[in-house]
């Protein structure tokens, strides 16, 4: 299995027309053409989202600041939250997915290749969707551009009355469309993973990442699909003057509540899961050691995928509940800390005793441990019903969600970029860079987020576009701001990085990290049908097995 | 590293996993009740809410014959896909369109009692919370059948030209899948919608 490709492959190397290559990307069912254009596609909006977040920290910096009207801070907000939760955090995540799963089971391509380019192309059509509404949000009632709603679009803020024009409609079809896509993709994981692994790889055997893909699937399908049932009802109120969210004819508010954090809550699990995934495939890489307590991994990620399900309300403890659902949720959630601590531990143990290696990918690892912890336990905090009460909607909450996306997912994500950019491009990136990249962005994250808790006990509330001096607040939020630019110059590093490398970095070899997992015995980056014999595995780690046959993983498993 | 020596190429025990088809459809159908299940709970939690007429116990009569018919389309579906299965192109047509003449007078009766309910009995979408809720379930429902009938009549029209074959035995038993998980649906529409809600 080797190296070995089959001599077609050099047909690639003459150069194309640019139609013709355009044309292939367009066309494609490779899983590994649809995963890169998912990471592309995602990268572009996440420059967005991040210009958007950057605009109001702007608009913050100092009491009374008039950078932006708050009609428009108003729509900064909703487009910040909804781009990235929807456009870039999944988009990336699915494409990691696309083009990993398939090379580390074995397989050639996904379950259903057609179907997989399909829902790319509906995720990237529902994002533009979404952005046309900077255009056409006017409509003919001339009001509104952008949507305006926040990005759990609360009702009665949705109705008719309330949303003029066609910004909430471009809300809800836009995250219609992708969650259509969503779904697709998750139908494709699943039945990859279930029905595409070499011989060999029983379930047991599987990768974590695998592992940790499969939960995500299996949450995306139960978990957006109420989202896509309440976005129906809201096109049904908005379009043929259906009641179910309007409180005059009888609806409920508080209904659309439950519906969108049904879908909310397991969200943020199908989000971190793929990032624990990543760290489950680098820390060990790194430390040089096999995962510590692979069994207990697996259990804990279920363990997590079933009781997410059940915490959705800790997000409306201000809503006003029943002292039974505050009580419920209060317990699920603290116990949801339970198996994410197990998982805390294990990657402790896997780096407990090895031999570290501390490049770039392994950086963002172990900031991602920290951070993730700390996310964690302001997260216990807020789950107590009554300091949730005195904090909820301020922005402590807002520092607590940002400390898990942003410190918790997106530095995995990072490390995930800097572990498989030489596969995925067949070049090394630059490790100066890398690290420029990982310290600049580490000091800005923590001066924005770190400091964000305070004025949040002190009092801020989210989502408002000014506020008064001499509230304590104003040092709190001018820190917050300086972060940022830290962040937008780590994030232009790291750009600059993957391009600069794309085209001048040296070649990276199939196995530039001496890793254990199959797609780093392929060519970087893989030939189209990735292996030119389906590989057979004997242990989790298929690799080690080849380079250490005096000494072979399967004789302990 | 190009040095990386071969690795074993046969296996003691052959290697089976489960059909990609029969996989991606049941994920399917777990995402569809979840969209279900959404606004069956829109339902139950909206009955008795209504601030205006018509009220569910005064407009709504039980569609036994329609509930009747969408059902055995269960059987007859079964019917086909065994007999494909078995090579009996001749017999599956048969038990096919069976189906979907069963499927189709379950939506015409649907037809029918939408128009009964909005021209004479003067209930919309935007009357009051039943009608949201009714025409929403129940037209989510029916969409279902929709998709299903337009699948089935491809697969008629392939068979009249003579495509279909034994060979095509999964995809009808893959596809019998969601038939079978429409009709499902509609034992808990119908519980909710003319049983607990009326």
């Amino acid at each position: 299995m080797a190296s070995e490709t089959i001599a077609l492959a050099a047909a690639h190397d003459v150069p194309q027309p640019i139609g013709t290559i355009l044309h292939d990307w367009v066309t494609t069912v490779d899983h590994k053409k649809l995963g890169i254009l998912y990471i592309l596609y995602a990268l572009i909006f996440l420059v967005i989202g991040g210009i958007e977040a950057t605009i109001m920290r702007i608009q913050l910096i100092i009491p009374h600041n008039d950078f932006v009207s708050p009609q428009v801070f108003n729509r900064m907000f909703t487009m910040h939250g909804t781009t990235m939760i929807f456009f870039v955090a999944m988009p990336i995540l699915f494409g990691f997915a696309n083009y990993l799963i398939p090379l580390m089971i074995g397989a050639r391509d996904m379950a259903f290749p057609r179907l997989n380019a399909w829902s790319f192309w509906l995720t990237a059509f529902g994002g533009m969707l979404l952005y046309f509404s900077f255009i056409g949000g006017n409509g003919l009632y001339g009001a509104g551009t952008a949507p305006d709603v926040g990005w759990f679009a609360y009702a009665p803020l949705t109705a008719t009355a309330f949303s003029i024009g066609h910004s909430t409609d471009f809300w809800t079809l836009g995250l219609l469309v992708s969650g259509f896509g969503s779904i697709g993709t998750a139908i494709n994981i699943l039945a990859t993973i279930v029905c595409l692994r070499c011989p060999g790889m029983t379930l047991g055997k599987m990768p974590l990442l695998v592992w940790l893909n499969l939960v995500m699937a299996a949450m995306v399908l139960l978990a957006i699909s109420p989202l896509t049932a309440a976005q129906m009802m809201l096109s049904l109120d908005r379009f043929l003057g259906a009641h179910f969210f309007d409180t005059l004819a009888g609806g409920s508010a508080v209904m659309w509540m439950h519906f969108f954090w049904i879908f909310g809550h397991p969200e943020v699990y199908v989000l971190v899961i793929p990032a624990f995934a990543f760290a489950s495939e680098i820390i060990p890489v790194f430390s040089r050691k096999p995962i510590f307590g692979y069994p207990v991994m697996v259990a804990a990620t279920i363990c997590i995928g079933f009781v997410g399900f059940s915490v959705w309300a800790h997000h409306m403890f201000t809503v006003g509940m029943n002292s039974y659902a505050n009580s419920f949720f209060t317990i699920t959630t603290m116990a949801i800390g339970v198996p994410t601590g197990i998982k805390i531990f294990n990657w402790i143990g896997t780096m407990w005793g090895g031999k570290i290696v501390f490049k770039t990918p392994m950086l963002f690892c172990i900031a991602f441990l920290f951070q993730f912890l700390i996310a964690g336990l302001t997260g216990i905090m807020l789950s107590a019903a009554p300091f949730d009460w005195q904090l909820g909607n301020s922005y402590f909450v807002v520092a607590h969600f940002h400390y898990v996306i942003v410190g918790g997912i997106l530095f995995t994500l990072f490390g995930a970029f800097y572990y498989w950019f030489p596969k995925m491009s067949g070049r090394m990136y630059n490790e100066t860079l890398g690290k420029l990249h990982f310290w600049l962005f580490l000091i800005g994250f923590h001066l924005t987020f770190d400091f964000m808790h305070v004025p949040g006990l002190l009092g801020m509330p989210r989502r408002i576009y000014t506020y008064e001096p001499g509230r304590g607040w104003d040092i709190w939020n001018l820190i917050c701001t300086i972060g940022v630019f830290f962040q937008i110059a780590g994030t232009a590093v790291f750009v600059g990085n993957l391009l600069w490398s794309y085209f001048k970095g040296k070649a990276a070899g199939n196995d530039p990290w001496d890793a254990w997992t199959l797609e780093w015995s392929t060519s970087s980056p893989p030939v189209e049908y990735n292996f030119a014999r389906i590989p057979i595995v004997k242990s989790r780690r298929p690799l080690w097995d080849i380079k250490h046959p005096e000494d072979p993983d399967w004789k302990y498993e | 590293m190009s040095t990386i020596p071969s690795a074993p190429t046969s296996m003691e025990q052959p290697w089976v996993l489960p059909s990609r088809g029969r996989v991606g459809m049941f994920s399917l159908i777990a995402a569809e009740l979840a969209i279900f299940s959404i606004f069956v709970v829109a339902y139950l939690f909206y009955i008795g809410k209504s601030l205006t007429g018509p009220l569910p116990k005064d407009v709504l009569e039980l569609p036994i014959f329609a509930s009747v018919c969408l059902l055995s389309s269960s059987l007859t579906i079964h019917a086909a896909v065994s007999a494909l299965r078995k090579g009996k192109v001749g017999a599956f047509s048969m038990w096919w369109f069976a189906t979907m003449v069963l499927g189709l007078i379950f939506l015409g009766e649907t037809a029918r009692e939408w128009y009964h309910l909005i021209f004479e009995k003067g209930l919309t979408i935007s009357t009051n919370l039943f009608g949201t809720t009714y025409y929403s379930l129940v037209g989510l429902h029916a969409f279902h059948v929709t998709v299903g009938l337009i699948c089935i009549s491809i697969a008629m029209i392939l068979t009249l030209r003579g495509k279909v074959k034994q060979e095509h035995g999964e995809r009808a038993e893959v596809f019998s899948l969601y038939w079978h998980f429409v009709d499902g649906v509609w034992i808990v529409v119908f519980t909710v919608v003319y049983v607990i809600g009326r």
